[in-house]
């Protein structure tokens, strides 16, 4: 693909144009590729064989003229990687090992299919073949995320021939910044790092500053959330349309100057950030006087040093001047005084990924998916104890059920599902009598939890909410940056009390003290963590408070997770296979081969390595 | 100038006022730790919090960092506030029950017990040192480093600045000193400053009685131990 075209600086917009219909009619997309997504997920699941393997078969029996190839980021079925998509009849390969690999090419260049190695549906054994058709992917719809799989991130060209950057080139022939920001106002796109601040409406704030010393753009890349990764799959799949989003934004707001400031431990996502910025700078598209125009502007890299409460824009702002990732008080807001005193606009990957769509589209055709006031899709990472994992792209308004039966799949097993945790460390769990609610900022926010970044765990009966609360409780007070003493000690403390629950040391008094310190810890924080840190208790407490009871008066986890208040015990379905005498680190399970084994009280230490290895569920956890 | 309403009173301020200083001018008592005149707000212990906007609006905002608004509606004592500051206090007092400063605070707004798990830290990284170091002394010897539950105060490398002149600015504008002086053992003093100072543990004798605002006193009980 990269071939043919020289990299060389477009000089005007009709010079650009050239180059984007030659690469359009030079593709024929009737060639067979193989697509594999290599996105961190993938890659850690095996991906990078398949395609050394790919590369290998094509080179080996002389295809490469034939058969193209085509890495790719996540695609977001990450509970089924590594996946192979062959275009163009749409074929799905889920978990592909080697072996298949190998198979699938000999296949592809015979035109062929391997229906063996299709996709099955557990519940009725179907075998579905095309991607689009499998409920996982039907039931979405993928205006960002369905952009990954038809784009090499490392080929600038890959993301020219799927419309790319020609709605910068249509932005900049309209020559007209205020069009732009009304049109981000009219199809109503809020802001998808979690507040949903209105995009138009920031933008327009930064645009009536003046512009006297220079304003600046920052794309908040700074992805924090336990089990979020939406971020990282957009930077990694698709860096170009989080860059074209940037410049469009500038173009409109007047601003001279871009970071990205994405965290370190996204090693992939820049190094394609990084290709993807020099390919942009070399064909003239970012940089000094943009395709002739006039225009500059020029986006750097910032990488965070993995401080969570870098994602919150003062300290994001601190960190990028170099400072400590400390929050400050707002106002002034980083619009009146950002990066150096300068104005500045934050926004999520996801908004800028959304621009150059609704450029595309037309405000009026944006504003038609999702609901009023929540336009537009929103992607989730849909992680916990679900039928298929993964990112999922939906528009704003669907419904939890939809997302975690429809396509999540349901329940692993026979458990039953009882809640999903959305927005990371700061939002809430919201119980399956509420999963009729619709997911937008509002509803979300009314229910007690909030949008957030797009993180949404699920839940079942084997998930003790005292637990959960402790765990985000945990991260949170390690991830404060405790500079407010409310939030620093608040946390520590809300953790503090929230063990003494699990430990089965707590009284009626300590579930009030929670109560009172999670309200003052959430009415004197200064900034957005620490005013969504009590979330996690307010939200458990409200619909899960039998579950505190239990452990607090009865001295027992529902759910039988809390080590302290649990015991394991063998029952009389034992038939002595002595799987769990192997799995037991501790030698506490004793017992002939055939006979019912005996567990030791005083050496277990309750870790439930015998329950996952025991297939007569013969293991008691009480 | 800018017009506002302090606890339902209409006042007038300079522009570029906090909502602290133009509180404190009109007398309208707003307790602090780790706001000093001559240093920069920082707004880190909280206990300045005052009820800024009306109904489902209203929150809560440090005074010390807030600029006074036109317009704005400020309640420096509503139950809210009284309600947080207390549970402040307490935080402090089971964290850091040794301090003078927080047992006189604590008395005066009727707090006179904690229900946490007792802890006894020398520090409540207010960061008045801090401060002082860099904006009055113009050292920049000590600094935040960490963060969380592992944020703490000191020079790099935890040896002894080189910038540092041993003014013992830090010791003097610290609201928990009491019982952190080091003197007999000045390395391990945050900046060696102690060196220079009369340390105010050597007098405790006599202010055995004075900490007693406690019931039980906790600075005694540590002495016990």
């Amino acid at each position: 693909m990269a071939q043919g075209y020289a990299m060389k600086r477009r000089r005007s917009i009709k010079d650009f144009e050239a180059l984007q219909s030659r690469i359009m009619t030079d593709h024929d997309d009737a060639v067979p590729t193989i697509v594999i997504p290599a996105g961190t997920c993938c890659q850690a699941s095996g991906a990078n064989d398949l395609i050394r393997v790919a590369k290998r078969e094509l080179l080996d029996k002389k295809l490469t003229d034939t058969v193209r190839l085509r890495i790719t980021g996540c695609q977001g079925f990450c509970q089924m990687e590594p996946s192979v998509l062959v275009e163009p009849r749409g074929t799905f390969y889920p978990k592909v090992d080697m072996k298949t690999m190998a198979r699938i090419v000999e296949c592809v260049a015979r035109d062929e299919v391997l229906a063996d190695e299709f996709f099955v549906t557990p519940d009725t054994g179907e075998q579905i073949e095309r991607q689009e058709d499998i409920p996982f992917f039907r039931n979405q719809v993928r205006t960002v995320l369905g952009r990954n799989e038809k784009i090499d991130p490392l080929f600038i060209y890959d993301y020219i021939k799927n419309q790319g950057y020609s709605n910068l080139a249509k932005v900049l022939k309209m020559a007209n910044p205020d069009w732009v920001i009304n049109e981000v106002k009219v199809a109503g796109l809020r802001g998808r790092g979690g507040a949903g601040f209105p995009t138009g409406l920031k933008w327009e704030f930064l645009a009536n500053q003046g512009n006297g010393h220079g304003k600046f753009l920052v794309c908040n890349a700074d992805e924090g959330d336990p089990g979020a990764y939406m971020d990282r799959s957009v930077l990694e799949g698709n860096p170009h349309c989080v860059i074209e989003g940037m410049i469009i934004g500038a173009y409109a707001t007047g601003a001279t100057g871009g970071v990205i400031y994405v965290r370190n431990e996204y090693p992939l996502a820049i190094k394609h950030l990084i290709v993807a910025l020099r390919q942009a700078r070399d064909l003239g598209l970012l940089g000094e006087n943009i395709l002739g125009t006039g225009f500059s502007f020029d986006i750097n890299l910032v990488k965070g040093a993995g401080a969570f409460v870098c994602g919150e824009e003062t300290a994001l702002i601190r960190s990028i001047e170099g400072k400590m990732g400390e929050p400050r008080q707002r106002p002034p807001f980083p619009v009146q005084k950002g990066i150096e005193g300068k104005p500045t606009a934050i926004n999520n990957v996801e908004t800028w990924a959304n621009i150059p769509i609704i450029i595309e589209k037309g405000a009026h055709e944006f504003a038609k998916i999702g609901t009023e006031n929540n336009s537009g899709t929103k992607i989730f990472s849909l992680v916990g104890k679900a039928k298929y994992t993964g990112l999922v792209e939906v528009p704003m308004g669907t419904t939890i059920k939809r997302i975690v039966y429809e396509i999540g799949g349901g329940p692993v097993g026979d458990a039953r599902i009882k809640a999903v945790q959305t927005g990371g460390p700061s939002g809430g769990c919201i119980p399956d009598d509420l999963f009729d609610i619709p997911v937008d900022y509002d509803s979300l926010s009314n229910a007690g939890s909030i949008m957030g970044s797009g993180g949404m765990i699920v839940m079942d009966d084997n998930t003790c909410m005292v637990d959960i609360a402790k765990y985000f409780m945990n991260f949170l007070k390690d991830e404060s940056c405790g500079k407010c003493f409310t939030c620093r000690k608040g946390t520590q403390r809300m953790h503090e009390i929230l063990d003494d629950i699990s430990q089965g040391n707590a009284t009626n008094e300590s579930l009030d003290l929670l109560e009172e310190l999670a309200q003052v810890v959430k009415d004197t924080t200064m900034c957005g963590l620490g005013q969504t840190a009590s979330n996690p208790v307010f939200s458990t407490l409200r619909y899960f408070r039998e579950e505190y009871l239990a452990h607090i008066q009865d001295r027992r986890c529902p759910s039988g997770v809390c080590r302290a208040l649990i015991t394991y015990s063998i029952n009389e379905k034992c038939k002595g296979c002595q799987l769990c005498i192997d799995a037991c680190q501790q030698d506490a399970i004793s017992g002939e081969k055939k006979e019912r084994h005996f567990l030791d009280q005083s050496k277990c230490i309750k870790c439930g390595a015998c329950k996952s290895v025991c297939k007569l569920d013969a293991i008691d956890v009480a | 100038m800018i017009n506002l309403t302090i606890n339902g009173l209409h006042v007038s301020v300079e522009e570029g006022e906090t909502l602290l200083e133009a509180a404190r001018f009109l007398g309208f008592p707003i307790p602090t730790l780790c706001y000093m005149d001559g240093l920069s707000p920082y707004g880190a212990c909280r206990l300045c919090v005052v009820e800024i906007g009306e109904g489902p609006k209203a929150k809560l905002v440090t005074a010390c960092t807030y600029p006074a608004e036109e317009g704005l509606m400020v309640r420096t004592a509503s139950s809210r506030v009284i309600k947080a500051r207390k549970m402040i206090l307490e935080l402090l007092l089971a964290s850091c029950p040794q301090s003078k400063t927080i047992q006189d605070l604590a008395s005066a707004h009727g707090v006179r017990r904690q229900r946490f798990r007792q802890e006894h830290e020398d520090c409540i990284l207010c960061g008045l040192c801090v401060r002082m170091c860099e904006e009055q002394m113009m050292a920049k010897a000590i600094g935040f480093r960490g963060r969380g539950q592992s944020r703490s105060i000191g020079t790099p490398f935890d040896i002894q600045s080189d910038v540092c002149r041993l003014c013992g600015g830090c010791m003097y504008v610290c609201p928990a000193c009491q019982l952190r002086c080091t003197y007999t053992e000045p390395e391990k003093a945050v900046c060696g400053g102690c060196e220079n100072l009369g340390p105010p543990c050597l007098e405790k004798e006599q202010f055995d009685d004075m900490m007693c605002f406690m019931d039980p006193c906790v600075a005694c009980e540590i002495r016990k131990d």
